[in-house]
């Protein structure tokens, strides 16, 4: 019988399950796989500096291209790293396949050099992990992590391998598949559907609230959507998370709703007969308070995730199901019964109103750069070449899903859940190791930017053409205006201080660096920046106490946004204080 | 500003799981990691090839979030089949606890005839201690052992609560 290594055994796995590139970094716990690796030519490796820069990357690699992203970090320090990572891609549902090296398995639990109980922190941060023990079981294993990480909810699954278990060999002649055991949910009941159908057929204010769930059921999803849309008349916004799977340039789009949502969406969501939730989860950034959140309607809620039923908000038609196949389902009902679409002139045209706010407005200036404003130009200068943006977390994450616009899904990446500063720069990495020709900017903030500043060195490495485009307010901005609106402008160690010089920082690592700060010259810079064909880093150095409105405060309703500066207090009361 | 409570129910949940390491780690960890209640917790392998096992756990909380510490249990990869012994009807619940009692003379004999009333049987004696060995539900079991801490109580140990429902079906 032949027999190979776990190692190699590994290999040919991943091969199998068609993995093509991993995101990893050396080290004693893993230098057997590293050496298969080597032996090989399928899979290309993507040497980061940081292991919390292997599961960005991995993940900006997964989202933008729909399938899992493999990650490969050794024990201990490597798996610890990387566990940012890894809770990052659970909270936002991102199929990744996170392989660490352990120490050898007669060494477990007696503090060996480098080790730790990966499969114990991880436990609660990923879908399901493994600790392997025995080079026979790891193809099973494989095999079922894949299907773990990509079935039902997506989301991390890590696999611990002990040295010797890499070492070791096992028959290859067993073809054991992956235990079956698992049941996703697929298609709807009907019976909800039809009721959901004849729910939103006689709705006077319909809503489509969408989210990241529409994303990760691919493509498809994102057609249902557009057609239902089409079909019902309804107004569509979107979490943070599903942006682009209805275009911005529809008409039925309102914008993104929650905190730093549109006046239009948030008003909508408040005032509507139906709610149609799809594929979102009414995370407390989109609910703002819970008492006050959409308080006459009737909400559907389709979900793959039964635990995401009834979680915060109770819904009145609860349907546990893969979104695109739902909406594909209740398409079909629609048009099966022939409904017609409903002008709805009377909902609209409160809308029109709310829209006419034009929340979004902000105070122009011809001295400096308002981050708004940049935002806008680098949309305009961008929008035909079907950008992918990446961001980091802070105000111009924020400014970024307001100002920028997408037609398209997997365009845009950005940690939401978790709120990971750092996220961008190696998300953009991934996403151009699995689209080389694309465009691929990371928006970022210049305290956010220096969390994976090492990761300049892994585009440069692979000549990935990344843009690092930086609303350099001087501030962590967010936090500054968090203490301006509840603490009395008390601005605790919210500073920027001892910034480096970016440009300098790019030219050491090879890049391009652009610095501007004129609004007249603001254009040509970018032009300059889309032109290089290297990675750029751009300091875009922006009026630096700007605030990102609309906002939400925590713990109000959507009724009480905050449109601009002059309606922000200074104090918050303790219970509004103690929400994040 | 103070930290509010809520009103709680009890409930008894019974888990059919894959019998594999890290099983009841997941579990256990995923009510502390989401601030769930565990007031007993009880597994053994229930199937002829040890690949399935049987956790039992007790738990306290108000009506919604039972029904989310319900979804989050089924969605554990190893966890097959969740139920709500409570929630789903008529059941019995059944525990088991030894109680060690220290006495002589008057209070032997009273602690004897509290045992005899109460059904718990003598597993061990010497001159001044008796075990009883008691099955129950929980509320004569907690009974019993208040009664015997009155007539020198030394320790208790007790297997938390095992359920099933009524019937020919299964839970
Ligand atoms: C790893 C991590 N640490 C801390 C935070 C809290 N936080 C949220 S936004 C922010 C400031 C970000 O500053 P910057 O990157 O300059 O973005 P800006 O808000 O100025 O646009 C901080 C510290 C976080 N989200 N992630
Ligand atoms: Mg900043």
């Amino acid at each position: 019988m032949p027999e190979k290594s776990g190692a190699e055994i590994l290999i040919d796995i991943l091969v199998e399950q068609g993995v093509d590139t991993v995101f990893g970094y050396p080290g004693g716990a893993v230098l057997p796989i590293y050496d298969a690796l080597f032996q090989q030519k399928k899979i290309k490796h993507v040497l980061v500096r940081h292991e919390a820069g292997a599961a960005h990357s991995a993940e900006g690699y997964a989202r933008a291209t729909g399938k899992p992203g493999v990650v490969l970090v050794t024990s201990g320090p490597g798996a610890t790293n990387a566990v940012t990572g890894i809770a990052d891609a659970f909270m936002d549902s991102i199929p990744l396949i996170v392989l660490t090296g352990q120490v050898a398995t007669n060494l477990i639990g007696s503090d060996a050099f480098q080790e730790a109980d990966t499969v114990g922190i991880t436990r609660h941060c990923s879908k399901h992990n493994y600790l392997v023990k025995d080079p026979a079981e790891l193809a099973t294993v494989v095999r079922e992590a894949f299907a773990i990480a990509t079935k039902g909810r997506p989301g991390p699954v890590v696999i611990d391998i002990p040295k010797n278990v890499q070492v070791a060999t096992a028959s290859t002649d067993v073809k054991r598949p992956a235990r079956s055991r698992f049941t996703y949910a697929g298609e709807a009941d009907y019976a909800e559907i039809n009721r959901a159908v004849e729910l939103i057929a006689n709705a006077k204010a319909p809503i489509l609230y969408t989210g990241g769930g529409i994303i990760n059921s691919g493509p498809a999803a994102s057609e249902a959507l557009r057609e239902l849309a089409e079909l019902t008349g309804a107004p569509v916004t979107s979490t943070l998370m599903g942006l682009g799977a209805y275009p911005a340039s529809g008409e039925a789009w309102l914008g993104m709703l929650g905190m730093h949502g549109t006046y239009e969406a948030n008003m909508a969501m408040n005032q509507c007969d139906v709610m149609v939730c799809l594929g979102a989860r009414f995370d407390d950034r989109v609910t703002g308070r819970l008492d006050a959140f959409s308080p006459n309607s009737v909400k559907i809620h389709v979900d793959i995730d039964r635990s995401s039923m009834n979680k915060t908000v109770r819904v009145d038609l609860p349907i546990v199901a893969d979104v695109g196949t739902a909406m594909r389902q209740m398409i079909d009902v629609w048009k099966g019964r022939k409904y017609k679409k409903q002008p709805l002139t009377e909902w609209w045209s409160r809308i029109t109103g709310w829209r006419a706010v034009d929340c979004l407005s902000y105070p122009d200036s011809t001295q400096e750069i308002m981050p708004q404003y940049a935002i806008e130009r680098l949309f305009e200068a961008t929008k035909d070449k079907a950008p992918i943006i990446t961001t980091e977390v802070g105000q111009h994450q924020m400014w970024a899903a307001q100002h920028f616009h997408f037609d398209a899904p997997n365009k845009w990446l950005t940690s939401g859940g978790l709120g990971t500063m750092g996220y961008g720069l190696p998300a953009a990495i991934g996403a151009q190791m699995g689209h080389p020709d694309a465009l691929v900017i990371d928006i970022a903030g210049e305290a956010s930017i220096q969390m994976n500043i090492q990761e300049m060195a892994t585009a440069s490495q692979y000549r990935l053409p990344v843009k690092v485009f930086i609303l350099n307010n001087e501030w962590m901005g967010m936090v500054r205006q968090w203490q301006e609106l509840t603490y009395e402008s008390r601005y605790s160690e919210s500073y920027s201080d001892s910034l480096p010089d970016f440009v300098a920082l790019a030219e050491a690592y090879g890049w391009k660096g652009i610095r501007c700060d004129d609004p007249a010259k603001l254009d040509d810079a970018i032009a300059e920046m889309l032109a290089h064909d290297g990675p750029v880093m751009f300091d875009c150095r922006v009026h630096k106490t700007s605030n990102c409105f609309p906002m939400i405060p925590s713990g109000a309703a959507h009724t009480d946004m905050i449109l601009n500066a002059d309606q922000v207090s200074g104090t918050m009361d303790d219970e509004a204080k103690a929400l994040v | 500003m103070h930290i509010k409570q809520e009103l709680t129910e009890r409930h008894v949940l019974t888990l059919t799981v894959d019998n594999e390491a890290g099983t009841l780690a997941r579990i256990a960890g995923m009510f502390t990691s989401r601030g769930y209640n565990i007031d007993s917790l009880t597994v053994a392998d229930i199937s002829e090839d040890h690949t399935t096992s049987r956790i039992t756990i007790v738990t306290k909380g108000p009506p919604p979030v039972i029904d989310q510490i319900i979804a989050q249990c089924e969605r554990l990869i190893p966890v097959h089949k969740v139920t709500d012994l409570t929630e789903a009807g008529p059941h019995v619940e059944r525990e088991l606890a030894l109680v060690k009692v220290h006495g002589t003379g008057d209070q032997r004999v009273e602690a004897m005839r509290l045992a005899d009333i109460y059904r718990a049987r003598v597993i061990d004696a010497t001159v001044n201690s008796f075990i009883f060995e008691i099955t129950g539900g929980p509320e004569k079991i907690d009974t019993f052992v208040s009664l015997m801490r009155e007539v020198g109580l030394v320790e208790v140990g007790r297997t938390g609560i095992v359920g099933l429902m009524r019937g020919a079906d299964a839970s």
